[in-house]
């Protein structure tokens, strides 16, 4: 499930709306993104995500339907935030439920990779000194790359 | 055709959104970004370094090769950041 919102949203309600009443499900793994206070040795006091609206929405689910393709997966939610936010706030929510431990770190690990390169979402940060759009790391474009060699083998 | 510019393409060209009728010699990414180039000291500046730029045709991620015709959606953005 893909949600692409402004409001904030609570781990634990999300996680558990994942696992309940589904007891095949042996494994949850997850990652939650937030904004960090410091960038650049600089103190950021607010970041503005901007996403293009339509596009954002199918890439995400075609990033969702890849990793269904790579594991055995039951259930996949990506919450991904838009708009200001301040440093201690949610951005991202990458969940994922499998059979088994493997299969559900994996993909939660793939996954947040790829929403780093491929998910069409750019950030402002604000300082003191004044406002900075975040520029794209090399090293995101490694960890996704990493995926992109030969296909993890279904477990 | 739709035209739709994010982040940093967004600020240094001054808008997000327009809606422009290029010539017909215009048939690729290539030349459409060549022929908004003339339209301003805004558009030379974000458009300026070709490496820094990806692209969208249609909501799908297109290279500079790709054909653009009158009716698509063309977006121009820096490098995604998400997560």
């Amino acid at each position: 499930m893909i949600k692409v919102q402004e409001q904030d949203f609570e781990i634990g309600a999300e996680l558990a709306s994942l696992t309940d009443g589904n007891t095949a499900v042996g494994g949850l793994g997850c990652f939650v993104g937030l904004v960090r206070d410091m960038a650049n040795d600089e103190q950021i006091s607010s970041m503005t995500l901007e996403h293009y609206p339509g596009m954002t929405e199918k890439q995400l689910a075609t990033i969702e339907a890849e990793a269904r393709d790579r594991w055995p997966l039951q259930d996949v939610l990506i919450i991904h935030r838009y708009g200001r936010l301040e440093p201690g706030d949610r951005i991202v929510l990458v969940a994922t439920t499998s059979a088994h431990r493997e299969a559900a770190l994996e993909s939660c690990h793939f996954l947040i990779d790829w929403l780093k390169t491929k998910a069409p979402f750019w950030k402002l940060e604000e300082s003191d000194t004044g406002e900075n759009w975040v520029a794209a790391r090399d090293s995101d474009d490694d960890a996704a790359d990493r995926w992109s060699g030969t296909a993890t083998p279904k477990i | 055709m739709q035209l739709l510019y994010f982040g940093w393409v967004r600020t240094k060209i001054g808008s997000g959104r327009e809606t422009l009728d290029p010539p017909a010699e215009v048939t690729d990414v290539r030349g459409l970004v060549e022929w908004l180039k003339l339209r301003g000291d805004g558009y030379q500046e974000a458009l300026q370094d070709l490496e820094t730029i990806r692209v969208a045709v249609n909501q799908e991620m297109a290279d500079l090769d790709a054909a653009v015709s009158p009716g698509d959606e063309v977006a121009l953005f820096p490098p995604m950041t998400g997560g």
